[in-house]
């Protein structure tokens, strides 16, 4: 019988006991210097100021153990595996039966999200939760335009949030003007903050454009906690109108939209309506994406992400094209905004931290950048996630983070990885993520 | 250098601190001619390539388009995007730079944005999938096709570019840049890493670039076959100078030719010299 020449390769390759041994016993020592402070001390101020401490080696040595026992496991596992590869991770089965689902996915997914409202009318906390994910969802949509297309790592982008939320709270408040008067304008002022924005980073490119989008979204912050005549500073604005449909009050009273139908008032209504406000909004954002990407100004966004000097080569002008990727992107940021103050009826600077736009680029990277679908799927089990994990109280962090890192690791483009043509003569093939580019700058 | 030249290069000087990579450079590119820049590894070709294409802004002198309709340009005074979209110049680069993740189709239609981007109002015709827009956009694919059909790619039209062989990234380069509908096409090193079947397919591309379409070349190559077959004149460049100009059979006699290339050892020289032929 011959030897397999690739097995018996492979089985040279495979490093020895010692190899295995010498590896796990690093990284206990490793977890041995980090925990012998965080886990073997324990520290806390005493009633009088003092320092009290006590020693827990008992916890210090089950974790240095676990830790070399966990490393002996994943060691043997990795042979086992052998290298990690996309290939090798996911079957090719699999990932037909999955270019099947995926076909189906986003009607499915839509259909039902029409339907939420109807099957959960009585459970105002599913309905909420609805809400809150299409709000991601829209989010992600419109930072999709500048990070996902036009490769412009955009770490600001809650400041296009907060102008939104603020123009509307502001104008609504202050001049009494409804919500569909607002929503455009708060749209438009969005997109003039993006372009503000835009005309200083245009000539960064990767880290350093991320480090100034950053700075944006906290100077934004800053104004708006620091003007206080203006926006209530850390206080809010309170007494936000709610949004009317199209003029009729979604109120008990007697011209309130229950009342005149003839049926019966109730605070669901209102909740039923955000839901469908917000689902509109989002999908609104997804129709001109989509169709943004087939018109020259898409191709032209995505052209930049992959070569900029080609770009200029082409004649493109690379600052108009990056304009309007920032001005989009923020437009949409800012409807979510005006959406987000009509349906807390009270924004303060809080909403609008660095934390919102990290979750948003979040979702994005996750969803895999550029693509719609995607997206909404990351908003759906990062906002969903969130939700879902609540019953583990403090180890939720730890099992949302967790489940990032395994999900990065088995697909490290993102949900959707691959990429749609945006024009095709015969075969509408997708193109492999591999090929794509992430943009810098 | 006449008044026929579609392009006057004269005394071009391009400093980058103390060294100098162009020293006063005078050169024409005559219209719907090939011309040929060639010299020694650093002898500033590409330096000049992108002075003329803007992606320099050159020390001193000036470059000079001249239309058909006799419109003059100033290529100088022009910066990046603005030579394309403007003095129409198109060029290819050294190192491929095609749009890697999106398809053959796609990287001809963003070489038309320019045409397209009038034809959809700015985006808001399109936005609302007016008539006009569609029609132009159906002309839009109608351009890209025959180009793909050019360059024998029209099976691999949904294929993304970086997918592609590496000849066909190089043909695919110089069909993006005609959809372009450039006056003058720049091309640098279009032979580079081809084998000789496709730098004789490439030579016969270009010679009926030049013919069918007007379009002037000017072309920076190593490959002596390539050049002493299709270009009509040869700019010779050594250490940021012009050493000698002509016809590539005027060219390839001169000893001062001959001893840039290969240094002092002529023999060698004339060994490649004579490949060409």
């Amino acid at each position: 019988m011959s030897v397999n020449p690739a097995a018996s390769e492979k089985a040279s390759r495979i490093p020895g006991v010692a190899f295995i041994f010498k590896k796990a016993l690093i990284s206990a020592l490793v977890a041995l210097v980090l925990f012998s402070l965080m886990i073997g001390v324990r520290t806390e101020a005493g009633p009088s100021g003092q320092l009290i401490y006590w020693t827990r080696f008992d916890d210090l040595a089950a974790m240095v153990a676990t830790v070399f026992g966990g490393s002996i496991v994943v060691e043997l596992l990795r042979q086992w595996w052998g290298p990690v590869g996309t290939v090798r991770v996911v079957p090719p089965p699999v990932q037909d039966a999955l270019a099947v689902a995926g076909r189906w996915v986003a009607p499915v997914l839509l259909i039902f999200t029409f339907l939420v409202p109807v099957i959960f009318y009585n459970e105002r906390y599913i309905l909420d939760l609805g809400i809150l994910v299409l709000t991601y969802v829209m989010l992600g949509w419109g930072l999709n335009v500048v990070v996902g297309l036009a490769g412009l790592l955009d770490l600001g982008y809650v400041a296009f949030y907060a102008v939104g939320a603020y123009s509307y709270a502001l104008l609504a408040t202050n001049f009494g003007l409804s919500f569909w008067v607002c929503l455009p304008l708060a749209g438009i002022l969005a997109a003039f903050w993006g372009v503000l924005l835009g005309f200083p980073v245009l000539r960064l490119r990767g880290d350093y454009l991320a480090i100034v989008t950053l700075a944006f979204g906290e100077i934004i912050r800053l104004v708006i906690i620091n003007w206080q005549s203006l926006t209530g500073g850390p206080n809010g604005v309170t007494g936000i109108p709610r949004p009317t449909m199209f003029g009729i009050p979604l109120s008990p009273g007697e011209d309130g939209l229950a009342a005149r139908l003839g049926i019966e008032f109730s605070p669901t209504h209102r909740i039923v309506f955000l839901f469908y406000l917000i689902l509109a909004l989002a999908l609104l954002t997804n129709w001109v994406t989509i169709r943004l990407r087939r018109l020259p100004i898409g191709r032209a966004w995505e052209a930049l992400r992959e070569d900029e000097v080609a770009c200029r080569a082409l004649g493109i002008n690379t600052t108009t094209t990056k304009l309007t990727a920032f001005a989009t992107g923020a437009m949409f940021g800012g409807f979510a905004g005006a959406f987000f103050a009509t349906r807390q009826g009270f924004i303060s600077p809080e909403s609008f931290t660095f934390q919102e736009s990290a979750l948003v680029l979040a979702i994005v990277v996750l969803g895999g950048m550029g693509s719609q679908l995607g997206v909404a799927l990351a908003a759906l089990a990062m906002i969903g996630g969130f939700e879902l994990f609540r019953g583990l109280d403090q180890y939720r962090m730890l099992v949302f983070g967790v489940a990032m890192v395994l999900l990065m690791i088995w697909r490290p483009r993102g949900l959707v990885g691959h990429r749609a043509p945006t024009v095709f003569l015969e075969r509408n093939q997708a193109i492999s993520s591999d090929l794509v580019k992430e943009g810098h700058g | 250098m006449n008044d026929g030249d579609i392009l006057s290069v004269e005394h071009l000087t391009m400093r980058f601190g103390g060294i100098v990579a162009v020293n006063d450079l005078s050169f024409g590119a005559e219209r719907r001619q090939i011309t040929a820049l060639i010299g020694p590894n650093g002898a500033g070709k590409t330096t000049v390539f992108n002075c003329i294409t803007g992606f320099y802004k050159p020390t001193s002198g000036a470059m000079k388009l001249t239309h058909d309709d006799g419109r003059g340009i100033q290529l100088e005074r022009l910066n990046d995007f603005r030579i394309s979209k403007q003095a129409r110049v198109a060029r290819t680069f050294q190192n491929i730079r095609l749009f890697p993740g999106m398809t053959a189709l796609e990287n001809l239609m963003v070489a038309q944005h320019n045409a397209l981007m009038r034809a959809s109002g700015l985006t808001f015709l399109g936005l609302i999938g007016a008539p006009s827009w569609r029609r132009a956009e159906t002309r839009a694919i109608d351009l890209a096709r025959t180009w793909l059909e050019r360059i024998g790619l029209l099976g691999r039209a949904d294929d993304a570019a970086g997918n592609l062989p590496y000849g066909d990234q190089r043909r695919l380069e110089i069909a993006r840049a005609m959809c372009t509908e450039p006056a003058l096409l720049c091309l640098d090193e279009p032979a580079a890493g081809l084998n000789a079947r496709e730098s004789a397919a490439l030579s016969e591309l270009l010679l009926a670039i030049r013919t069918d379409h007007g379009t002037s070349i000017l072309l920076i190559e190593h490959d002596m076959s390539v050049v002493m077959e299709i270009s009509d004149r040869v700019v010779v460049m050594d250490y940021g100078v012009k050493i000698a100009e002509g016809t590539p059979r005027e060219v390839r006699d001169d000893p001062k030719v001959i001893a840039a290339y290969l240094g002092a050892d002529e023999e060698e020289a004339i060994a490649v010299m004579e490949s060409g032929t």
